[in-house]
C-alpha cells in the first residue's frame, strides 16, 4: 500500500467518520419515525400520480427539500434560533399587513404577494415565527408573571391571527393560533381558563351538532363566519344535503376510505382514487386514496408513526435545556399534531372541510418546507440536549 | 440529584397531560377509521362499485315492415344528429341561436326541442335535428368546443320512404315519454326498455312492437368521475329485431290512395280464403316521418284540428250505416230465418206503409214485383222495409251476427271498434228504452242504427265470396329473420264456417254480378275482363223531411250522403273481397264503385300479367 493509497484512505475514513458523527448527531427515533413517513408518502403520492408522472417526481424533489432543511437546521445551535424570533416574526407582520394592502387575490382569498418572480404566502412564515416569538418572549420574562405580560402575548398572538383570518385563510388561522396558544399553555396558562374555554367549545359543537338543522337553514347568518365557512361545517353535518354539489367531496372521500376495509385494496388498486373520484387526490385529501388502498391497517401505520413524531418531540421538549427550547419544540410537536388531526378529521367527515395538508403526505411545496423547518428545529433543539445532558454526566 | 425548577415540573407535567390529549384524539380518530373501514366497509364498498361501473345500452336495430312482394315500407336511416344535454349547456338560448345559425334551423324545429326539452329527464339529450348534411356535420364538429352540451351522434333514424302512403296502416314510432315509462313500469315491462329511445306508438309498429323491437344489449364499462370509459367489463350484444312481411299489396295501397285523391273515406281488400288484408286505406292521411322524434307542436294542432281529420283511421275505427250493401246479407239472412223462400215476392209501388207512415223508395215510381233476386239487382227498398217488419230486429240481429256485424274482426292491429249491430236487448241497455216497430224498417236497408266499419262489411263480403266462411283479416303473414333473410309464416287462423246453403250464397252471388251487368254497378264495371259480383250503397247522413227529396247539390257537401260500394271477383272462384266508402260522394254508384273497379282491374288484370296471382 503506497503513501497516497493510504492518504487517500484515511481521508475518506475521515470523510465517513464525519458524517457518522453529523448523523449520530441527529435524534434517532425521530429520524427514523421520519423516514417511515417518507416512505408511507412516496407510495401514498405515487399512486395519486398516475395521471401525471410529474407530480410524484415534484413529490421527490420536495421530499429531498424537506430532508435538507432537517439535517442543516438541526446542525443549527439553539441559540442561534432565538436570535431570528424577534426579525422572523417582524418581517411576518410586516409582510401580512402588506397582504393586506397590495395583496393578490385569488380565488376569492387575498393570501400572496406578487414580487414579480415569486408569489409568496407570508401567513406561511406565520406557522414558524409565531411559536418562535412567543417562546422567545416567555424565555425573556422567564415565565409569564403579571397581567402586562399576559397582554403583552396575547397581543403577538392576536395581531397576526387577526390578519389571516381576514385574508381568509381559516386553516392557517387555526395552526398560527394553535402554535401560539399551544405555547402559552406550555408555559403555564390557568388551568381554570383552559377547562372554561374547553367546556364552552364542547357546548357549541354539541348545540350545532343537536340544532343543526335550523342553523344550516337558508338564509341564516352565523354572526363571524363567512357564508362558505357556514356551508362547510353545514355540509359536514349532513353530507346528504347536496350529495352532488358541496358534500361531494366529503361523501366520495368517506367511500373512498370505508371501501378499503381492514387490508385495503391494494396498491395502485384504489378505484375512487384511480378514477378521480376523489377531489384534491394528492394534496389536502392524499389520506383518503392512502387509506382505500391500504385499508386500516395502513391508517393505523400513519397514525402511529405521527403519534411517534408527536411523543418524540414532546419526549425531546421535556429534556430540553432552556425555557425556549421547550416552549418552541413542545407547541411544534403540537402543531403537527393540529395538521395532522385536522386533515384526518376533515377526510372522514369530522371536521369541516379548511384547507389543512397532511403533514409530509400531501403533495405540495409550501406545507413541506414550512414542517421541514419545524422538524428540523425540532432535530436541532435535540442534539442541544444530548450535548447538555452529555455535560451533566461528566460534571456529576 | 439535578434540582429543577417549579416551571420545569409544570412544563413536564403539562407536556405530559398534552401528549395523554394527543393520544385520546388519535385513538377517537382510529375509532372513526373503525367505524367506515370495519363496520360500515360493506355499505361504502357497494357505493364504490357503483361509482365506477356504468350500463351503457347498445341500441337493436328495429325490423323492418315488408309489403307481400318485399317492397320495403319502413327502414332505419343511419346518420348525424345533433343532441342538446340541457343541464350541460351554459347558456341555453346562446347556444340555440348559434345552432340556429349554423343550422338553418326553422321556429317548427326549435319549438319540437323546446317540447321535448320539456319532458325530457334531467341527463337525457334532447333531439335538436336529425338527418344533418355532411357540410352542416362539418361545419358544427369545428365549433362544438364552444358550445358545451352540444353533440354530434350517430344516430339511426325510422324512416318510412313512402311517407304519407300507407300511415294509417304502418303507424310510427316515437320518443318514449314520462306517460310511457310510467305504463311500461307498471307492466313491470321497464326492464326491456333501458336505455331505448323510442317505442311503436301506433299501427303495426305498435301492435308487432315486441317483434319490431329486438332487445337491447349492454356494455359494462368502468368509468371515469368525469364520466370518461376506462375499459369494458363486460357486455352482452343487442339482438335486431325481426322483419315483417304484411300480406299487403303495397302496390295495390298507392294506387287506391292516389285514385282516392282529395276525398274522403276508406277501403278495405281482403284474399276471401285466406284472410289476407291486401290493402287498407284510410283517406286522408299523415306524414308518420314527422312524428318520429317528436312532431312540431303547430303542425300536431293543426292534424288535430283539421275538418278532414287526417289522424284518424277510418278503415278500423270509422262507423258508417252500410246502406243498400246490408241488403245481400238481409237477403241471406231471410232464406237462413226461413221468412224468404227465393220466389216469393212483393209489390213495390215506390213506398212502405207502416200505420200512417210512408218509408219511401230510392226510386219514387216502384220496381213493381219484385222477389228476392230483383230486390238485389235493383236495390228495392220497399222489398227490404217490409222484410225488416216481417222478420223483426231480433231476428235480423240473429241472422246477421254471424256475418261478423257489429263484433271486433280481430285484425291484428289495436284501436279496432266494433260498430253496432242493434237490437231491442241493444236499445234497452244504452238507452234504456224499449225497441219501436218504425225504427225496424230502417234496419232493412242498412240505415238506422246500423253503424259498421269498412272492416266488418268487407269481411263480410268475403264471406260470401268464400262459400260462407268467416275469416280473421290479418296485415302480418310473416316474420323474417334480418341477417339469414328466413322467414317464419304466423299460423293463420281457420275461418268459422257459417252454416249457409250453397244455394242461397249462389242466389245472393248472381243477383250481384247481375247489379255489375245491368244494375247499379254496370256503369263502372263495362268491359270489365272479369265476371264481378258487386252491390252499391248509399248511406244517410243528413235526415231530410218525409215528403223531401234528396237532392245531392242542394246541400252542403259535408252533409251529403256517403257513398258505398262492396265488390268480389273472380265470381266463380274468387280471389278477392272488398268494401269502399267515400264520405259525402253520393251514390254508391258515382264514386265508390269506379275505386272498386280500380282495385279489382288492377289486381286481376294487372297483376296477373307480371305473374302475381292471388289464391
Amino acid at each position: 500500500m503506497n503513501s497516497s493509497q493510504r492518504r487517500a484512505q484515511t481521508g475518506w475514513r475521515m470523510v465517513t467518520f464525519w458524517l457518522r458523527t453529523k448523523f449520530e448527531s441527529l435524534d434517532q427515533p425521530l429520524f427514523w419515525i421520519m423516514m417511515g413517513i417518507f416512505m408511507v408518502s412516496l407510495f401514498a403520492v405515487y399512486s395519486a400520480s398516475h395521471d401525471d408522472p410529474d407530480r410524484f417526481i415534484g413529490h421527490l424533489r420536495n421530499l429531498g427539500m424537506a430532508m435538507a432543511i432537517m439535517v442543516l437546521l438541526s446542525q443549527v445551535p439553539s441559540v442561534q434560533i432565538q436570535r431570528v424570533a424577534i426579525p422572523l416574526y417582524t418581517l411576518g407582520l410586516v409582510l401580512l399587513v402588506l397582504v393586506e394592502l397590495f395583496g393578490f387575490t385569488a380565488k376569492g382569498a387575498t393570501r400572496w404577494l406578487d414580487l414579480g418572480i415569486v408569489r409568496i404566502q407570508p401567513s406561511e412564515i406565520m406557522k414558524i415565527a409565531m411559536p418562535l416569538m412567543l417562546a422567545w418572549f416567555v424565555h425573556k420574562h422567564e415565565g409569564l408573571k403579571g397581567l402586562l405580560s399576559w397582554a403583552a402575548a396575547i397581543t403577538i398572538l392576536a395581531v397576526p391571527t387577526v390578519l389571516i383570518l381576514k385574508q381568509p385563510d381559516l386553516g392557517t388561522a387555526i395552526l398560527v393560533l394553535g402554535s401560539g396558544v399551544f405555547v402559552l399553555y406550555l408555559a403555564g396558562l390557568p388551568w381554570r381558563l383552559i377547562l372554561w374555554l374547553t367546556g364552552t367549545l364542547v357546548v357549541a359543537v354539541s348545540l350545532l351538532v343537536i340544532f343543526g338543522d335550523a342553523a344550516c337553514a337558508n338564509g341564516v347568518e352565523w354572526p363571524g363566519f363567512r357564508e362558505y365557512q357556514r356551508q362547510r361545517v353545514c355540509t359536514l353535518l349532513d353530507p346528504m344535503r347536496d350529495p352532488l354539489g358541496k358534500g361531494f367531496h366529503i361523501l366520495q372521500s368517506m367511500i373512498a376510505v370505508g371501501s378499503g376495509g381492514v387490508f385495503g385494496k391494494g396498491w395502485m388498486q384504489g378505484t375512487q382514487t384511480q378514477l378521480e373520484f376523489i377531489p384534491e387526490r394528492a394534496t389536502d385529501f392524499i389520506f383518503a386514496g392512502y387509506a382505500e388502498e391500504f385499508g386500516f391497517l395502513g391508517a393505523l401505520l400513519l397514525v402511529a408513526l405521527y403519534m411517534g413524531l408527536i411523543g418524540r418531540g414532546l419526549w425531546i421538549a421535556i429534556g430540553a435545556p432552556t425555557l425556549f427550547s421547550r416552549l418552541l419544540v413542545g407547541s411544534l410537536s403540537l402543531v403537527i399534531f393540529t395538521y395532522a388531526f385536522v386533515n384526518l378529521g376533515m377526510v372522514v367527515g369530522v371536521l369541516p372541510v379548511v384547507g389543512v395538508p397532511l403533514p409530509f403526505m400531501s403533495y405540495g411545496g409550501t406545507a413541506m418546507v414550512t414542517l421541514g423547518v419545524g422538524v428540523g428545529l425540532i432535530l436541532s433543539i435535540a442534539r442541544d440536549r444530548s450535548r447538555v445532558t452529555q455535560g451533566f454526566s461528566l460534571q456529576r | 440529584m439535578v434540582v429543577r425548577s417549579p416551571l420545569v415540573n409544570d412544563f413536564r407535567f403539562r407536556a405530559t397531560v398534552s401528549i395523554l390529549a394527543v393520544g385520546l384524539l388519535f385513538g377517537l380518530l382510529l375509532l372513526r377509521f373503525a367505524e367506515l373501514q370495519i363496520w360500515q366497509h360493506e355499505a361504502f364498498a357497494v357505493k364504490a362499485e357503483n361509482n365506477r361501473v356504468a350500463l351503457l345500452p347498445i341500441q337493436a336495430p328495429r325490423g323492418k315492415i315488408l309489403d307481400r312482394y318485399g317492397e320495403i315500407l319502413a327502414r332505419n336511416d343511419a346518420g348525424f344528429s345533433v343532441e342538446i344535454e340541457p343541464g350541460r349547456a351554459r347558456d341555453l338560448k346562446a347556444s340555440l341561436d348559434r345552432l340556429t345559425e349554423i343550422l338553418d334551423l326553422s321556429p317548427a324545429e326549435i319549438r319540437r326541442f323546446k317540447r321535448l326539452a320539456a319532458e325530457a329527464r334531467r341527463f337525457d339529450n334532447v333531439l335538436l335535428k336529425s338527418k344533418l348534411t355532411d357540410e352542416q356535420v362539418a361545419k358544427l364538429a369545428s365549433q362544438l368546443d364552444s358550445l358545451p352540451g352540444v353533440q354530434v351522434l350517430r344516430r339511426t333514424v325510422r324512416a318510412y320512404p313512402f311517407g304519407s302512403q300507407a300511415s294509417h296502416l304502418l303507424g310510427h314510432i316515437g320518443r318514449l315519454s314520462k306517460d310511457d315509462l310510467e305504463r311500461l313500469e307498471a307492466g313491470e315491462q321497464s326492464q326491456d326498455y333501458f336505455g331505448v329511445t323510442h317505442m311503436g306508438k301506433l299501427g303495426v309498429e305498435k301492435s308487432y312492437e315486441e317483434v319490431l323491437r329486438g332487445e337491447v344489449g349492454f356494455q359494462r364499462i368502468e368509468i371515469t368521475a368525469g364520466g370518461r370509459i376506462v375499459r369494458e367489463l363486460a357486455m352482452r350484444p343487442a339482438v335486431p329485431g325481426q322483419d315483417i312481411i304484411l300480406s299487403i299489396d303495397f302496390g295495390l295501397q298507392q294506387m287506391i290512395e292516389q285514385a282516392f285523391g282529395e276525398r274522403r273515406g276508406a277501403m278495405v281488400v281482403l284474399s276471401p280464403k285466406t284472410g289476407e288484408v291486401l290493402a287498407f286505406v284510410s283517406m286522408p292521411n299523415f306524414n308518420p316521418n314527422e312524428f318520429v322524434d317528436g312532431i312540431d307542436p303547430e303542425l300536431w294542432n293543426a292534424l288535430n284540428t283539421s275538418i278532414d281529420k287526417p289522424l284518424y283511421n277510418r278503415a278500423l275505427k270509422g262507423v258508417y250505416p252500410p246502406g243498400s250493401t246490408y241488403k245481400p246479407f238481409m237477403a241471406v239472412a231471410a232464406l237462413a230465418s226461413g221468412e224468404r223462400k227465393p220466389g216469393d215476392t212483393i209489390q213495390d209501388p215506390g213506398y212502405f206503409m207502416l200505420g200512417n207512415h210512408r218509408f219511401r223508395d230510392s226510386r219514387p215510381e216502384g220496381h213493381g214485383t219484385v222477389d228476392l233476386k230483383k230486390s238485389i239487382v235493383v236495390s228495392s227498398d220497399t222489398y227490404y222495409y217490409k222484410l225488416a217488419i216481417d222478420m223483426g230486429v231480433d231476428t235480423i240481429h240473429q241472422f246477421i251476427m254471424p256475418f261478423g256485424f257489429g263484433q271486433r274482426s280481430g285484425i291484428d292491429v289495436e284501436g279496432e271498434v266494433a260498430g253496432i249491430l242493434p237490437s231491442s236487448e241493444w236499445k234497452k241497455k244504452r238507452f234504456g228504452k224499449e225497441w219501436l216497430t218504425g225504427e225496424t224498417p230502417s234496419i232493412g236497408i242498412g240505415q238506422g242504427y246500423n253503424a259498421f266499419t269498412i272492416l266488418q262489411l268487407a269481411r263480410a263480403t268475403a264471406s260470401l265470396a268464400n262459400g260462407g266462411r268467416l275469416v280473421r283479416p290479418r296485415l302480418v303473414t310473416a316474420i323474417q329473420e334480418p341477417f339469414t333473410k328466413g322467414r317464419t309464416d304466423l299460423p293463420r287462423e281457420e275461418p268459422v264456417a257459417l252454416q249457409l246453403r250453397p244455394e242461397w250464397i249462389e242466389l245472393v252471388r248472381d243477383a250481384m254480378v247481375e247489379v255489375n251487368l245491368s244494375g247499379t254497378g254496370a256503369r263502372a264495371f263495362q268491359g270489365a275482363a272479369y265476371s264481378a259480383a258487386g252491390k252499391t250503397g248509399t248511406s244517410q247522413v243528413f235526415s231530410i223531411g218525409q215528403n223531401e227529396r234528396y237532392v245531392a247539390s242542394r246541400i252542403a257537401e259535408r252533409l251529403r250522403d256517403h257513398s258505398l260500394y262492396i265488390a268480389f271477383a273472380p265470381a266463380n272462384d274468387p280471389k278477392v273481397a272488398l268494401a269502399v266508402v267515400v264520405e259525402n260522394g253520393g251514390f254508391g254508384a258515382a264514386a265508390a264503385a269506379p275505386l272498386a273497379r280500380k282495385a279489382l282491374d288492377y289486381l286481376l288484370v294487372q297483376r296477373a300479367e307480371e305473374g302475381k296471382t292471388l289464391p
